[in-house]
């Protein structure tokens, strides 16, 4: 089945240029801020949105994305508060894939049959789900891929060539490459190191391959675009939430702006830029 | 209620697995480390070098056995069971913590990992990393919640004595939750030249299982000293919760034994009523996934997680290990509760009895002990594993009982 993830990656290809991937945390600031910049980011360039649920205790992420969660958190987000925005995200963006990032733990108290069909009905495309590998894969990915969502792996630098195929195995719609051995927003990626790396996990598969944790700047991303499919920025974007919040730190409306002239610079900045898919 | 099982003793499966709790949760970066630590644990377990290595650390350095004590004057005073203390306060270091310490360290040398890090609540299990990284010559470094750091600051000190470097974690609470989170980021950063010394029976396969067979060395020697005592089993084995891994430890080699009554004592604050107020993960949580595994947690319907409450910051974590999950679901062991004045209460009544200051930890135990004793008989025989000493909480303590220092 063609998912509109599928669909997007197979038209950039053809552009021959690499994805924008954004991420932002749902309901950081507050829910009206949060759906008001998820409304702004296609038409800023963002091809593929990544949206974080907020979990309490976010361990593969960096101060920068774990404060943000805990200001949605605090503002009162929720599992079905994200699925809702999501749902109205949907009625003016048919298009625009929607992947869902986070922790196990809300999922599983949800329970997962539940997520997954709500998901489905909301418009979500694809789940990435830190904390459950490949060991674990009948928890969660194989009722999410059997009911048509995708599940997105993340790949890092100590997935060796022997391990590789079990994490590419149940990978749908793209391989998310974590440039850095580390936390998100805390290393700069070196981006002839990921190339390499990029290259060898396309050798072994027809997905397209992301790279994200450590992209922060439109010459960083657009460095890292040049060997690969699609560019994940995430802590950058947060931190201008965080820096615009007003004095009882509560979201300001210039919030939205700020963040979208970012991702506009960002998307300029791998429209110039050669991609892997072109070459 | 799960089926009864023919042993309790053969958990985890081959995935880490005890019943519906354990796994394997946690990010791609570590998965490969983690398969890695599984195999040299498995290798090392079938090494009988690694075992007469670590007999002879713990024999000499540890100061293993720790006595099975017969507590006169609390059995007295209480008028039921004939208590007897498992003394591994009197251990290296002044709790059950070494053992595993000295087990992971071993470990970590022969993976030819270069660099320790660990987490701690009350600073027991970081002052005992900070002691084998001093003894084998390797970097340490312990993430500690900033509220425990205030609440154990003569551990805090301790660990800095021992060369470790203790680093602050203002997240959450500050506690030991918080700790194990920064901890498992540095891991995740790090994966190379880092073994992560996990100081509780929970985590990702295989450290429930691997944390459990160092601490059941405590429930082995019960058994020889026992006999030699009593020339019998004991009836009744009670010890604390926090993570449970002194409670594992007690109670493992007794599993199979099933006329013994075995107790575990959670934390339960200021009562049971509000999530905020305890940290009685099985008796007011409810299953999940945290820290590499699955088990009962406090959380909100949303799933996330509770701080909870404790006064003792080795108690004070939301979640427990796996095993203790499945003895709970399956009926073998007790779960039960005590609050923080009860366990104040015990922390008084056994260093006024015995002479023995007993850490704000195992107070919980003889909370229990001494709810317990007195509805059983004179010829019940009961052991609570004394697993560490109060030294470090003495300051807390005078605090609480509003008295100026």
């Amino acid at each position: 089945m063609t998912t509109r993830i599928d669909t997007r990656f197979a038209a950039l290809k053809k552009e021959g240029r690499a994805a924008l991937v954004t991420f932002t945390t749902a309901g950081d600031p507050d829910y009206d801020t949060s759906l008001a910049l998820l409304k702004a980011l296609p038409a800023a360039g963002a091809d593929v949105i990544e949206m974080g649920m907020p979990f309490s205790d976010p361990m593969a992420d960096g101060p920068a994305i774990q404060a943000s969660s805990q200001r949605a958190l605090k503002a009162g987000q929720t599992m079905k508060k994200t699925l809702q925005m999501v749902r109205e995200f949907r009625e003016g963006d048919s298009d625009t894939p929607l992947v869902l990032m986070g922790y196990y733990n809300p999922i599983y108290i949800y329970p997962v049959e539940d997520f997954i069909k709500d998901c489905l009905e909301a418009g979500v495309d694809g789940l990435i789900v830190v904390d459950v590998p490949p060991e674990e894969d009948e928890e969660l990915c194989i009722p999410a891929l059997k009911a048509g969502l995708n599940f997105i792996r993340l790949a890092t630098p100590t997935t060796d060539a022997k391990r590789l195929p079990t994490v590419l195995q149940n990978t749908s719609g793209f391989v998310y490459y974590v440039s850095i051995a580390g936390i998100t927003g805390t290393k700069a990626p070196d981006p002839s190191e990921v190339h390499a790396q990029v290259a060898r996990i396309k050798a072994k598969t027809e997905l397209p391959v992301a790279v994200g944790f450590g992209v922060q700047t439109p010459e960083q991303a657009s460095a890292i675009a040049d060997g690969a499919d699609g560019v994940v920025v995430g802590t950058a974007l947060v931190k201008i939430i965080e820096s615009s919040l007003d004095s009882e730190g509560k979201g300001a409306p210039e919030a939205v702006e700020k963040v979208t002239k970012l991702v506009r610079s960002l998307a300029d900045g791998l429209t110039s830029s050669e991609t892997v898919a072109a070459k | 209620m799960s089926e009864t099982p023919n042993s309790y003793r053969t958990g985890p499966d081959e995935r880490g697995h005890f019943g519906l709790y354990g796994g394997r949760f946690v990010a791609e970066t570590l998965m490969p480390l983690i398969l890695e630590l599984e195999q040299a644990y498995e290798d090392a377990k079938a090494d009988p070098e690694f075992h007469a290595e670590l007999k002879h650390l713990l024999d000499h350095y540890g100061g293993r056995p720790s006595p099975l004590y017969y507590a006169e004057r609390l059995t007295e005073h209480l008028g039921g069971a004939k208590i007897y203390f498992k003394r591994d306060e009197l251990n290296h270091t002044g709790s059950h913590k070494i053992n595993n310490c000295l087990g992971q360290i071993q470990l970590a040398r022969r993976m030819s990992k270069g660099r320790i890090i660990a987490e701690t609540g009350a600073g027991q299990h970081g002052v005992a990393v900070a002691t084998v990284a001093a003894r084998f010559g390797l970097p340490c470094v312990v993430y500690m919640g900033c509220t425990d750091i205030e609440r154990q600051a003569p551990n805090v000190f301790r660990m800095k004595l021992l060369g470790a470097e203790v680093i602050p974690v203002t997240a959450g609470s500050g506690t030991l939750k918080d700790a194990m989170n920064e901890a498992l980021r540095d891991w995740v950063a790090n994966v190379e030249d880092t073994f992560y010394i996990i100081g509780t029976a929970a985590g990702p396969h295989p450290y429930p299982a691997m944390v459990r067979d160092f601490q059941s060395i405590i429930g082995q020697e019960v058994r020889s000293q026992m006999m030699e005592a009593e020339g019998r089993l004991p009836d009744t084995l009670v010890a604390c919760i926090g993570g449970g891994s002194n409670a594992i430890g007690l109670f493992h080699d007794f599993l199979d034994d099933k006329d013994i009554a075995i107790y575990g004592v959670e934390a339960g604050g200021l009562g049971l009523g509000n999530p905020d107020e305890h940290c009685a993960s099985m008796n007011g949580g409810k299953p999940g996934v945290l820290h590499g595994n699955r088990t009962y947690l406090l959380q909100n319907d949303d799933g996330q997680i509770i701080e909870g409450h404790s006064i003792s910051a080795g108690l004070d974590y939301p979640g427990v290990g796996p095993e203790h999950s499945w003895l709970r679901d399956t009926g073998r062991v007790s779960y039960v509760a005590v609050t923080d004045k009860e366990a104040l209460e015990a922390f008084q009544l056994c260093t006024r009895l015995e002479g023995i200051i007993p850490a704000l930890e195992p107070s919980h135990a003889l909370a229990h002990v001494t709810k317990l004793a007195p509805t059983l008989p004179s010829d019940n025989l009961l052991v609570m594993n004394m697993c560490g000493r109060g030294d470090k909480d003495v300051f807390a303590v005078a605090g609480l009982l509003g008295v100026e220092m």
